[in-house]
């Protein structure tokens, strides 16, 4: 059964599992275990980040594509949600025509891209994809009738995910019973069943297809794979799954802006959650996810109290102050290429197998 | 690149001449002369144009590096925009410390003060190239997807030391006096710096071409770029060859970025990003590794780009990404194809 739901693509080690049991759990009774907003807001959005990573993982991971214009499919996810709310009003219909809409749009623009850029070069998609996200967070930034412009939209989502809906009068466990609590158990259902089909679509015939042009494009062009067609098929799914994951984030946060969903910021942390979870692992997204949401949320904090224990040192204060985050995250990203580029899950697979090959 | 076969003298008789290929060069002068009836009045047009080759100088002066070293070491440098920033705040730095040169309306004074925050530009621009390339690029040559992630971390780390020094905000970059104002062509204002822009630019443009069509060293760079394992086969070190464009071209990028900075008239920490975009555009239109068709490609993109800021700032920056998807579907390798890729 539990072979089955996870396609036959077991941890294969024993510490992973271990881990990834403690995480699901943590965060399947996250409401309950850590009551307060701030831990709420963290399990949700480390949620949505997994679902979004793990779909960047099936392009970079496994067919090894360098996307840049990955927000952007997670922005027009976000955009759907909160554009059909504001225009339609809450409630779930609009909610469903959002995320159509969104995922059409998504459809259209990815097949378009792939088609387009993938059939020259891979390498030209790099590029390519970088100039059309930036053209992108600018118009989203420009066109301030639909998209709110640099505000962003505020919207309110169905009556029953509200928080102001109490469900029970008093708290059960710790946890009050209110739409925010409805909210989150649907957010967690529905990342859960994301994940679980991503590790489906990955470990078909069709992902190894996919690994295979990961591994030599050539080989598999000879074998009789059509390899554009693949790697714009990966493309597509990849900004579906984006796309969900954006409309994930903006059923949480009940708002949509150009710095929640389609910042450059927003794809490095895509970048390194990747890198340092384990590229072409599935289960790297979830660790990576995970460690990295946990130290963007507290570490900042403990910079914080760095900086103003070292106020008075000129280059140190600096340095530890919590606006160079994004310098310790260059540096980290590029030692964990050079040094660790199989990530936290490819290390510890590797521990495995020399101890005992996994039997293929 | 093509031109050296056709200029070559008759005595090369046994090999077959290499036409010329006008064709995209021939596209910038209808791109202009499409413009004329949509802008209206000539005047316009004229300050128009002189902007956008302006820019596209500009822009070719930063993009030729990137696509030497993509062409020569199959390198696809993605923290080029560390060099634009760095050399724009080196020039601001170098032109803050001269406040009476600057200030004067002599031309000459002017001059005096600009030159050497250029240099200044190019010489701290280069050095951060060489360590650039020494650190972060020679782990992982040959393996396109690390490099793509390394040079973005690169990128991303320059950025944030630029705003360690500097800091986070925008600065202004007042011109110098005697470039402020414009010219008058009748009823057309052409501003002076563009024009300098313009001259320095062709400067470094015919420099270029000297050294790549008339030395010995810029033989080995077009060999190079042509068929790299012949050159080393031939006892050419063309690791060392290859540092040197990439230092070369790091400066040429801190040169590009103190006139982007006093083209825009201030600084921002992020800038290199933005141009970054602005230039992989160029060489991707011009062909991955020809510098011929990166400057045809920048005069397009500089050219295009301020035509539609006046037509219609609104789609300004999608109109770029169009001329692209337009030229890649004319010739899917670029204007100027690299034969070998």
């Amino acid at each position: 059964m539990l072979n089955r739901l996870l396609s036959h693509d077991l941890p294969r080690n024993r510490w992973l599992s271990l881990l990834l049991i403690v995480i699901v759990l943590g965060l399947a009774f996250t409401p309950f275990l850590f009551p307060g907003t701030k831990a709420l807001n963290v399990a949700a959005k480390i949620l949505v980040f997994i679902v979004l990573v793990a779909s960047f993982d099936l392009l970079l991971g496994y067919t090894g594509i360098v996307s840049f214009a990955h927000t952007m499919f997670f922005g027009i996810g976000a955009y759907g949600v909160a554009i059909a709310s504001t225009r339609m009003g809450p409630g779930w219909g609009a909610l469903l025509i959002g995320v159509a809409a969104a995922l059409v749009v998504s459809l259209l623009l990815s097949l378009l891209i792939g088609l387009f850029s993938l059939r020259v070069k891979a390498i030209f998609f790099a590029m390519i994809t970088l100039a059309v996200a930036s053209a992108f967070l600018t118009l989203a930034s420009q066109m301030s009738d639909f998209t709110g412009g640099e505000d962003g939209l505020n919207f309110k989502v169905p009556e029953a995910l509200q928080p102001g809906t109490q469900y029970l009068e008093s708290p059960v466990l710790g946890a009050s019973i209110d739409g925010r609590f409805v909210t989150y158990y649907l957010l967690f259902f529905a990342a859960l069943v994301l994940v679980l089909t991503m590790l489906r679509i990955v470990n078909s015939p069709f992902g190894r297809v996919l690994q295979a042009i990961r591994e030599n494009d050539f080989r598999a062009e000879s074998i009789g794979y059509r390899t554009v067609v693949f790697r714009t098929l990966s493309n597509v799914l990849s900004a579906l799954f984006a796309t969900l994951a954006g409309s994930l984030l903006a059923l949480w946060l009940r708002y949509n802006g150009p710095d929640t969903s389609l910042s450059f910021e927003i794809m490095l942390d895509i970048l390194l959650i990747v890198v340092i979870g384990g590229m072409g692992t599935i289960y790297g997204a979830v660790i990576g996810g995970v460690l990295f949401l946990l130290a963007q949320s507290y570490l900042q904090d403990l910079m914080k109290l760095g900086a103003s224990a070292v106020d008075g040192v000129p280059v140190l204060s600096q340095i530890i102050s919590p606006e160079r985050w994004l310098l310790w995250l260059g540096i980290l990203f590029v030692l964990s290429v050079y040094h660790f580029p199989s990530g936290v899950v490819g290390r510890m697979r590797t521990i495995r197998s020399s101890v005992s090959p996994p039997k293929k | 690149m093509n031109t050296v076969a056709a200029q070559m003298p008759a005595a090369t008789a046994a090999i077959p001449k290499v036409s010329f290929d006008w064709v995209p060069m021939a596209l910038v002068v209808v791109l202009a002369v499409a413009a004329m009836p949509f802008i209206g009045s000539p005047s316009t047009w004229l300050t128009l144009t002189v902007a956008g080759l302006a820019m596209g100088m500009i822009v070719f002066i930063i993009a030729s590096g990137l696509t030497l070293v993509f062409g020569l070491m199959d390198v696809l440098n993605f923290g080029h925009g560390v060099f634009i920033a760095m050399g724009a705040f080196v020039a601001m730095s170098v032109l803050g410390t001269m406040p009476d040169w600057t200030a004067s309306t002599s031309l000459w004074m002017n001059l005096v003060a600009v030159l050497p925050a250029m240099l200044a530009a190019m010489l701290v621009a280069g050095v951060v190239g060489w360590a650039f390339e020494r650190v972060l690029v020679r782990p992982v040559y040959g393996q396109h997807l690390k490099q793509i992630l390394i040079t973005m971390g690169g990128m991303i780390i320059g950025e944030e030391i630029i705003k360690m020094i500097w800091g986070p905000g925008q600065q202004a970059l007042p011109l110098p006096g005697a470039l402020k104002g414009s010219f008058i062509f009748g009823d057309a204002a052409v501003e002076k710096f563009r024009v300098l822009a313009v001259v320095i630019g062709a400067v470094v443009l015919i420099a270029m071409l000297f050294t790549l069509n008339r030395t010995k060293i810029g033989l080995l760079i077009r060999a190079g770029v042509q068929d790299r394992e012949m050159v080393e086969s031939l006892g050419y070190r063309i690791r060392r060859l290859f540092i040197g464009v990439f230092v070369a071209g790091s400066a040429l990028a801190g040169l590009g970025g103190s006139l982007w900075a006093l083209y825009e008239q201030g600084v921002v920490p992020q800038m290199g990003a933005k141009v970054n975009v602005l230039i992989f555009i160029v060489i991707i239109i011009g062909g991955l590794g020809s510098t011929l068709g990166c400057f045809v490609g920048a005069l397009l993109v500089g050219l295009l780009a301020n035509y539609t800021g006046f037509l219609a700032p609104k789609v300004a920056m999608f109109s770029n990404i169009g001329l692209m998807v337009l030229v890649l579907l004319w010739r899917p390798q670029g204007l100027y194809p690299v034969a070998k890729r």
